[in-house]
């Protein structure tokens, strides 16, 4: 453990009853004291903090940061103003999905900023170096620059603004430069949980100050686990349960990331072959009995095998077990009954539309 | 967090611990095991009658966020399950060690109990 990375808030977690997990080399807490149910309910009543300081950020500056990254993602990034966002993701050259990242326009043409998963992000700056040489453009890898915390939740806009003037103006998928005591951190109004919220980019100095300020707002820590059952209920991708190396992205809900309209992408070819090919789909399912689905279970459609599930859980604020499942697209009518295979038992289950919940 | 761990039960390196009158054994998971899995919320028991096997899985309990095999302490046939976890799992967070019973076994031999771990040993293991 003691090679894990720590974020600027490591030392708060440890002293406030944060349990430690080590999480895509990073020592993180996975809950806090309340535990799980709490924190997840607490950010859908009020606001939770989410230490996400460990995500990688890399910047893409130079005459032609925007071709590069016109090169290395599908979506339409050519249409982003500045202060606007966009959830993409990069494709290898088979078509697969390196990482799903968010892009940020700074400046128009010449700069740009990528935030990338944690487990990620060593690849995905091998990626770039090796597929930007063509540009005019420089890739500074900025993950040691920026703490990153952020407040998710029904109360995450009001408890901001009285910190942080003015950040209740920015739209969805909008962000700016704000002036937060001294300096300024960079807000966005994103997330990762299904609620209204910021993602704030800090310094490191300055983010356990941040984090203790929002605290003081109101706000509680929330940990791993729980920031898992948010993205779950809202049906966000998570890499590695839905997205892959060697998934297509189309069985994947990222084809509306996709715009085949562009000029030239990588692996562009290759993902309208995948687009074709795809023969399954992403979709949700309740199980109908008392028993809960878990990542690589199999899904049945009478006795045949159709699929598996690709993340479950016992959903905190429905009470019902769910799961979103990768299966046969004959087999995911809306409504339609399937089975889970849980251990030794066949459980009933249901397609039902995806989020399962979602409050922004 | 300091965990009681009674001196007159028997543990296992799982997690298990394991109460023996004559040769009845009542098996449930510790304080640390339950407070380590978090806010449990689904048992899956064997039936009465069903037979176990020393150091074999024979049922789970799961948190919101894990899976987590239960491994008999002893061999035997189980003669009782708690059906009160089967509508309130949430009784092994809140009394593991009495109403979070998991089953009763009719153990074959007393001799497996040897290869249990006690209290003192058990509460070394935690430590770590």
């Amino acid at each position: 453990m003691s090679d894990a990375k720590k974020t600027p808030l490591h030392k708060w977690h440890n002293e406030n009853g944060g349990k430690m997990v080590n999480y895509a080399g990073w020592d993180m807490p996975v809950q806090y004291q309340k535990g799980l149910v709490s924190e997840h309910e607490f950010t859908r009543k009020k606001a939770s903090l989410f230490d996400v300081s460990h995500m990688g950020e890399f910047r893409f500056v130079g005459s032609e940061a925007l071709k590069a990254l016109y090169f290395l993602s599908p979506s339409n990034v050519e249409k982003l103003e500045e202060g606007e966002s966009c959830y993409s993701f990069f494709p290898n050259e088979q078509g697969g999905v390196v990482d799903d990242l968010l892009i940020y326009c700074f400046k128009k043409q010449k700069d740009y900023l990528i935030c990338v998963n944690a487990s990620n992000a060593e690849k995905i700056g091998e990626h770039i170096k090796k597929h930007s040489t063509d540009f005019d453009v420089q890739i500074v890898n900025e993950c040691e620059m920026w703490g990153q915390v952020a407040i998710q939740g029904p109360e995450a806009i009001k408890m901001t603004t009285e910190l942080i003037s003015g950040v209740d103006k920015l739209e969805r998928f909008h962000f700016g430069s704000f002036d937060y005591k001294d300096s300024s951190v960079i807000v966005a109004r994103t997330g990762y949980t299904g609620e209204d919220g910021f993602e704030i980019f800090v310094s490191p100095d300055q983010t356990e100050e941040l984090w203790k300020d929002l605290l003081a707002k109101g706000a509680e820590p929330c940990g791993l686990a729980a920031r898992d059952t948010l993205r779950l209920e809202a049906a966000l991708n998570l890499y590695g349960n839905e997205l892959s190396e060697d998934c297509n992205p189309f069985e994947r809900r990222m084809a509306w990331t996709v715009d085949f309209k562009k000029l030239n992408f990588m692996a562009k070819d290759r993902l309208v072959e995948l687009k074709e090919k795809a023969s399954r789909k992403l979709v949700g399912l309740k199980v109908l009995e008392r028993a809960i689905p878990r990542a690589g279970y199999e899904v049945l459609d009478g006795d045949e095998v159709v699929g598996l599930v690709t993340s479950g859980t016992m959903s905190p604020s429905l009470s019902e077990p769910i799961a979103m499942v990768w299966i046969d697209k004959k087999s995911a009518e809306s409504d339609k009954k399937l089975k889970v295979q849980i251990r030794k038992k066949q459980v009933e289950a249901q397609i039902t539309p995806l989020p399962f919940l979602k409050n922004v | 967090m300091i965990h009681k761990v009674p001196e007159d039960l028997y543990y296992t390196k799982e997690h298990e611990w394991a109460y023996v009158d004559e040769n009845i054994v009542t098996v449930g998971v510790t304080s640390y095991a339950q407070e380590n899995l978090g806010e449990i919320v689904y048992a899956e028991l064997p039936d009465e009658g069903q037979k176990v096997t020393q150091n074999e899985p024979f049922g789970v309990i799961e948190s919101v966020k894990a899976v987590s095999d239960l491994y008999a302490p002893v061999s035997g046939t189980v003669i009782e399950t708690n059906e009160g976890l089967m509508d309130k799992p949430g009784i092994l967070n809140d009394d593991p060690w009495n109403d979070g019973w998991l089953i009763r076994i009719e153990m074959d031999t007393e001799k497996e109990l040897a290869s249990l771990i006690k209290a003192g040993e058990y509460k070394k293991l935690i430590a770590k």
